[in-house]
């Protein structure tokens, strides 16, 4: 997995609104210049935010591409729920620090 | 010029971006707060604002990430995110560059901080100056400590931080305030958003307004992890302020947990002496 490049990509698209343009635009010209897995490219596409989230992106990242896709505060809170349920505990980053 | 004033308070984009939704008593005591501190600062004549934050990738990221970044810029821009999202229009807000790079020089001597002529401020900075300078008409200077990518600025790192940057600012000839801002306890953006460990939070504060080093520099990241949550590691900022005012106590102004806030939100002050 390349956490730290999905990492990366939501870093640039938060930032840039060139990139943020380009993104709605032309996704797979942005997500060429990243390494990215095929769960990843899923999880970034669909978008897949509660997967996102069980990768171990940073809810401070997250929360503006859940934004950015049009999730309502609430329901990105239920996608991470939903995420945890459906694909298990948290596998990487700070989140799973502790192991809780 | 002796710093002139030294608070800390609250970020959570909450505060702004999700207002309405707050407990409408407990909004207007943290806003009532926020205006005591406000006031404060106008009071004591501070001629520029040090905002000791703890960004949220909005500048700092794994690909670089300074332990300490202290502001240089003649202007900065914010907030970063989207306005109707955070519910603060974005503006552009006066540095000094001049003041920063005295600041800077001086904290050079005790601390490697980097330094940041291009900053975009995120709601870490962004929901305080909504509050504390609403009309943008006093220069900030943005400081920012690693609170989010492990491995974190030490505790005791923050402490010595704080220190030398009240050297640097009573070496300045102008007035100037600190505020640092983060924490207390909070889950933010993740599925446990909205818990508060509200003993936790009184724990440390009092800790904090006593100035009592010892205790606020013996939290273990795991023990602030498990008890505070990923939000907790933003007690260095807090640090900070308890290290540039080492031997003052302080007051707690307003604390009070609000969920929809994701935060046990905050003002207390440190007194300069």
């Amino acid at each position: 997995m390349s956490l730290y490049y999905v990492q990366k990509l939501l870093y640039q698209l938060n930032r840039d609104a060139a990139t943020r343009a380009q993104f709605t635009e032309d996704m797979d010209s942005v997500l060429a210049g990243y390494a990215l897995t095929e769960e990843e490219l899923t999880a970034i596409r669909m978008p897949d935010i509660g997967l996102l989230y069980v990768l171990g992106v940073n809810g401070q990242l997250l929360m503006h591409y859940a934004a950015l896709k049009q999730f309502e505060w609430e329901d990105y809170l239920q996608a991470m729920r939903d995420g945890v349920a459906e694909h298990g505990p948290v596998r990487a980053g700070i989140y799973a620090m502790t192991g809780e | 010029m002796p710093m002139v004033f030294a608070g800390v308070c609250s970020h959570a984009p909450g505060i702004t971006g999700r207002a309405e939704r707050g407990d409408p008593v407990l909004r207007d005591g943290l806003c009532k707060g926020f205006e005591r501190m406000r006031q404060a600062i106008e009071d004591s004549g501070a001629e520029a604002l040090v905002v000791i934050g703890a960004e949220h990738f909005a500048n700092f990221f794994m690909n670089n990430m300074p332990a300490f970044c202290i502001g240089m810029g003649e202007t900065y821009t914010g907030p970063i995110e989207d306005d109707a999202w955070l519910g603060i229009k974005r503006t552009d807000i006066l540095g000094s560059p001049d003041l920063s790079k005295r600041l800077i020089t001086n904290v050079m001597n005790e601390i490697d901080v980097a330094y940041a002529e291009e900053w975009q401020f995120d709601h870490g900075i962004m929901v305080p100056l909504h509050f504390l300078t609403p009309r943008y008409d006093m220069p900030v200077i943005p400081v920012n400590i690693n609170c989010q990518g492990p491995p974190l600025t030490p505790l005791h790192r923050a402490w010595k931080f704080g220190k030398a940057l009240r050297v640097a600012c009573d070496a300045a000839p102008e007035k100037i305030a600190i505020v640092g801002t983060g924490g207390i306890s909070h889950w933010p953006a993740t599925p446990d958003s909205g818990k508060i460990n509200e003993e936790w939070d009184r724990n440390f504060l009092d800790r904090f307004v006593n100035n009592r080093r010892r205790e606020l520099l013996s939290y273990t990241d795991e023990e602030i992890y498990r008890e505070a949550g990923q939000g907790g590691f933003e007690i260095r900022t807090f640090i900070t302020v308890a290290g540039a005012t080492e031997g003052a106590t302080g007051e707690v102004w307003f604390y009070a947990p609000i969920p929809i806030f994701a935060v046990g939100c905050t003002v207390a002050m440190m007194n300069v002496v």
